[in-house]
């Protein structure tokens, strides 16, 4: 075992507590696990980002003259795999929940240190599995498998994609498992379910999710495995078996998949909205029922991937309604967010501008999501890029805007340094200029008429100008992802070392060094205040340096 | 029908424009009205029980509006007129392939008379795909192993986009088409050219030839039931149940024939599954429909002023 | 804990080796570990529910031929299997009782008790796996299950419908198995430390919750044995 690290006169953080490699892959330390998964979740979203790249490349021009259909086909296969199970799903919780919510609720680490760990392998081996579908060839079924084409009709990677994705799936359970142990069981002296901070709220609300739904996917991928491997006839008309039950069971979790993806961002927003307020929350309460009642909701809806799939009238009325019921409590939230800033005294640092960014986008992917939950419009626009348009406003106008928002405000925390904070804002302004080019004409593409996975549309030279401004904006988008990656690096090396509390926002995690000791707290904290205490808080926001 | 789908989408679109200009112009007065200056602090508001419950009835009264008049759309588009003009569509990797009543076929391209309510009646060979058009604003998946249906009403000749909007393999892309909507005149040019036997001939020929006759005998000494007028009347089973005898258990009762046995006779009939094609199910299909029914399809004999006054 | 002094750090020393060091007291320790296993049984139902799901579809439209099926599984060993399950899940409680009063021997002997139980409950299942093998009812190219659905003689078994009930059958009996032979290597680390005296009154966290998931094990199969076994048998 490597002797510890620290210099006299160095103070011991998480960071100088042990070096070398056995230490980090080895290692039980919360905040260790979280640097572990941020690596590997960086790496993914790459991968997918670069299938985004090409796949737009290719749209430029109507004729498919880029790569092979089949090629094209692999591209937005993989893309949707690799972002929503190896990045969209376990970047929030994985890395900045693992990091915070230990310091959040004044506890050491989390209830189960080695499960996390083992959460971390399972996510790596999901992802060794994957990174060896796509350079073996890949596979074409598109994200959702749909049967009978993933089960017999294609010839590609369809078992291992399968068995990845079935292993990452793992790596979420676990999370969850440890995430709702911990803020039941762990939680400081004084710090009662209704002083915790929305972010460790929306956390456990997603853990609930993840729990009970991904559970679903793991069977129902694993009986496609079967089914490929043994030409079982479970979902295969032609051997008595039902296509739709297949849909039914991978949409009861992919439905809940996307409040896994969206919750841990809002409980990012919450708390960037009020230190760059300096206000509490607008209506505590409501927040956390929102997050709860999304959660439990979201489990009833999931048949409106379905409206044109061939089920009755009936559940299609059902889901249809359920479908406005859970646009309710985001609704909700939304409000309250706008509701915090009134009467702030609000700063434009870089976290706040992507909490901008994520408000005004998930309204509008929200609202489009009221489109597609209306029958008569469903029936036109599903399937076509008015999908795509609605879930990418939700997932990277919202989510990825949230991620880049936390990781920027926790940046200080989590490494010991600042971000130039000139670069942020340029790089923040790019992403939201980028992503709306690239999305917004989709909304249009989608009522024109052009269906999605869509490799050739030399029938339809009338979609090409539109394609040609999505494909500039995400040029512009890339070079806005890139610029954080390469900041964040050179922080490392060259930051101005970061305060306890650059922000002097509320909340534990601001009361411990930046970046924090191996155990987070030299004595165990005992709680008297409530949750966003900025009325305590006399200080504004430093002025960025 | 696309009228009222557009005017729900111009609604639709109207209440989304003034709730995001509402919350934008919010955030940027907020944020500018309310920024970090000399001499001003923050507000620390608890909440407001009353506002939350405003903006939680309201939206949910408008979401109320937006379920009610898309479901008023779908109940129409889910239940196509009787006396429609039907097309038996089967899809397959990576083709349309349609016949008309008339017995015409046609793949890739369906050629319909302007004004005339066309219900698809659509099946696949392989996996699943959607029969899109763009234009009439209707989609609907079609199945293998099952029948799904569609319909619509064209108003204006002309030439329109037909998409597969279901991924369905290599040339998902490539499987597209038209719907071609002609004047009636010409439709029935059109149609006049090619001696094509009418679909439910091809079946009689069909239900002789694969000898349903033997059983299925035009009064009740026959071994298995009597199939003229059957079509859409309730069957009581054995079990008790009583189900609707459409077109998806006419192509169950020749293809599981076990499954669903009726009231009074014995479990006899050999299955078809693997022997016939779709298209030839489809021809028994029709056939069976036909039976104790008005002839259907026939051009230009048909009373124009029909059902819905909807028009497309 | 509202009222309990501010502790010391990651240095304070803990009397009982097995405290782990993040946990401010042995209470909370077992309470989480307790909480965690109740939550992933949570899971594990979830898991199964997604199987039981596919089979309640097909059950319902397929009758006949699940029926058929069902009554070509061996309902003696099938039923002898429910037993020997009962009674490892006595056995278990009963080691688990011994942990929490100390007593080591019983301890060691409910456990090895139990384990026999379990593998006693995978010989019978190889042996039934053994017979579906020979007489062809495995899915794939070889399924062959003639003969006719279960009180009519004129209806013959549709072969789609029967391979898709023994698809699940052997879907869900061997995912039931792997649960066992989890729990079994769980159980047997669990008797070596305790053959090393390191469960008792004070500490017996891990017999407890792995007690607790063996229970779980039992009940899946309690669900499957009638589900699978019994269909259509009251004629």
């Amino acid at each position: 075992m490597a002797t510890a690290a620290v210099q006299p006169g160095e103070r011991e953080t998480y960071l100088n507590h042990q070096y070398g490699i056995k230490s980090w892959l080895l290692t039980v330390d919360h905040k260790r696990i979280a640097l572990l998964y941020l690596m590997g979740i960086t790496f993914f979203f790459f991968i997918g980002g670069f299938f985004a790249l090409l796949i737009r490349l290719e749209l430029l021009t109507p004729a498919g003259d880029l790569v092979q259909a089949d090629t094209y086909n692999k591209l937005f296969t993989m893309h949707g795999q690799v972002m929503v199970f190896f990045f969209l799903i376990p970047a929030v919780p994985a890395v900045l929940g693992n990091f915070l919510i230990p310091i959040m609720i004044g506890a050491k680490d989390l209830a189960f240190p080695r499960i996390n760990l083992l959460s971390w392998y399972l996510y790596m081996i999901g992802g060794v599995l994957m990174l060896y579908t796509i350079i073996n060839g890949g596979v074409d079924t598109g994200w959702t498998f749909y049967t009978p084409l993933s089960t017999e009709f294609l010839n590609t990677h369809v078992i291992t994609a399968g068995l990845a994705i079935f292993v990452a799936g793992f790596s979420s359970i676990l999370t969850g498992l440890n995430f709702v142990v911990t803020t039941h069981r762990m939680r400081a002296p004084g710090m009662t379910w209704s002083r915790l901070p929305l972010f460790v709220w929306a956390h456990y609300a997603t853990s609930i999710i993840q729990l009970l739904g991904t559970p679903v996917l793991a069977i129902t991928l694993l009986l496609v495995v079967c089914e490929r491997l043994f030409h079982l006839g479970i979902f295969n008309p032609a051997l008595g078996g039902d296509p739709l039950l297949f849909q039914h069971l991978f949409w009861f979790y992919s439905h809940p998949a996307v409040y896994i993806m969206i919750l841990p961002g809002m409980g990012i927003v919450s708390e960037i909205v009020c230190c760059f307020s300096r206000k509490r929350i607008f209506g505590y309460q409501a927040m956390a029922l929102a997050l709860l009642g999304i959660a439990v909701v979201g489990f009833l809806v999931w048949a409106h991937h379905m409206f044109v799939a061939g089920i009755s009238l009936y559940a299609a009325l059902i889901f249809s309604l359920l479908s406005y019921f859970v646009a309710v409590p985001s609704a909700i939230k939304v409000f309250n967010w706008t509701a915090t800033m009134y009467n702030g005294s609000i700063s434009y640092q870089t976290p706040m501008l992507y909490a901008f960014g994520f408000v005004g986008l998930f309204t509008i992917g929200g609202l489009t999501g009221l489109f597609l939950a209306s029958l008569g419009i469903d029936v036109h626009v599903t399937d076509t890029y008015f999908v795509v348009a609605h879930f990418h406003y939700i997932m990277v106008g919202g989510m990825v805007m949230a991620y880049l928002g936390g990781m920027h405000f926790w940046w200080p925390k989590i490494s010991g340094r600042m971000y130039p904070e000139g670069w942020g804002r340029l790089a923040a302004l790019l992403v939201f200029v980028g992503f709306n080019l690239t999305f917004f004409p989709q909304f249009i593409l989608g009522y024109m008429g052009m269906p999605r996975r869509y490799w050739d549309y030399s029938h339809s030279p009338e979609f090409q100008i539109l394609n040609v401004l999505s494909t500039a904006g995400a040029t512009i988008l890339a070079v806005g992802y890139l610029l954080p990656m390469i900041y964040f690096l050179w922080s490392m090396r060259y930051g101005k070392p970061a305060p306890a509390n650059p922000w002097n926002a509320a909340g534990l995690e601001w009361m411990v060094p930046s970046p924090p000791p191996t155990f987070n707290f030299d004595e165990e904290p005992v709680v008297t205040w409530e949750a966003y205490n900025y009325d305590e808080i006399k200080e504004e926001v430093p002025v960025a340096q | 029908m696309a009228n009222n789908v557009d005017a729900l989408y111009i609604f639709l679109l109207t209440v989304s424009a003034l709730m995001t200009i509402s919350i934008f112009t919010m955030i940027i007065f907020f944020a500018i009205r309310f920024r970090k200056r000399a001499g001003h602090q923050a507000e620390q508001i608890q909440g407001s029980h009353a506002l939350e419950i405003t903006w939680s009835v309201i939206p949910f009264c408008v979401f109320m509006v937006f379920f009610g008049w898309g479901a008023l759309i779908y109940f129409k588009e889910r239940k196509p007129p009787d006396n429609s003009a039907e097309v038996y569509t089967v899809a397959k990797q990576w083709m349309w392939k349609f016949e008309h009543m008339e017995g015409q076929r046609e793949i890739n391209e369906l050629h319909v008379p302007v004004g005339r309510d066309v219900k698809m009646i659509m099946t696949s060979q392989d996996v699943i795909h959607s029969f899109y058009v763009p234009a009439f604003r209707i989609k609907q998946d079609v199945l293998p192993g099952r029948y799904t249906v569609a319909w619509f009403h064209p108003t204006k000749p002309g030439t329109y986009h037909l998409f597969c909007a279901e991924y369905c393999g290599t040339s998902h892309s490539g499987m597209v088409g038209s719907v071609v909507v002609m004047e009636p005149r010409d439709y029935e040019a059109w149609m006049g050219g090619g001696g094509n036997q009418p679909l439910a001939v091809t079946g009689e020929r069909l239900f002789s030839e694969l000898g349903c006759v033997t059983c299925h005998r035009s009064d009740t000494q026959g071994r298995g039931p009597n199939l003229v007028g059957l079509f859409n009347k309730p069957v009581l089973l054995e079990d008790g149940r009583t189900v609707t005898a459409d077109e998806n258990y006419i192509r169950e009762s020749i293809l599981q024939p076990a499954a669903k046995i009726v009231n009074g006779y014995k479990p006899i009939m050999p299955t078809f599954q693997g022997q016939i094609s779709d298209e030839q199910l489809n021809a028994l299909v029709a056939y069976v429909k036909s039976l104790g029914q008005q002839p259907t399809g026939q051009t230009g004999g048909r009373n124009m002023a029909t059902a819905t006054p909807k028009t497309q | 804990m509202p009222n309990s002094p501010v502790a010391t750090a990651n240095h304070e020393a803990h009397d009982n080796p097995a405290l782990l060091h993040h946990f401010a007291s042995e209470q909370q320790q077992k309470d989480a570990a307790s909480l965690g296993m109740w939550v992933f049984l949570a899971t594990e139902i979830m898991f199964f529910g997604g199987m039981f799901c596919a089979y309640l579809v097909y059950r319902y439209w397929y009758f006949g031929d699940f029926g058929a099926g069902s009554q070509s599984l061996n309902v003696v060993l099938g039923g002898t299997n429910t037993a020997v399950l009962i009674c490892s899940s006595l056995t278990v409680a009963l080691a688990v009782r011994a942990a929490q009063l100390g007593k080591q021997t019983t301890v060691v002997v409910c456990l090895i008790l139990t384990m026999l139980f379990g593998v006693v409950f995978l010989g019978i299942k190889g042996v039934e796996y053994h017979d579906k093998f020979v007489e062809h009812h495995v899915p794939g190219a070889s399924f062959h299950f003639p003969g006719h659905i279960p009180s009519h003689p004129d209806i013959p078994i549709n072969q789609q419908h029967a391979q898709i009930f023994f698809s699940l059958y052997f879907i869900m009996t061997g995912l039931h198995a792997l649960h066992m032979i989890v729990g079994l290597g769980l159980f047997a680390v669990i008797t070596y430390y305790a053959m090393r005296k390191r469960y008792g009154p004070h500490y017996c966290t891990p017999v407890e919750i792995a007690g607790l998931y063996w229970h779980f094990v039992d009940i899946i199969w309690i669900y499957l044995f009638p589900l699978l076994y019994l269909i259509d048998r009251h004629k």
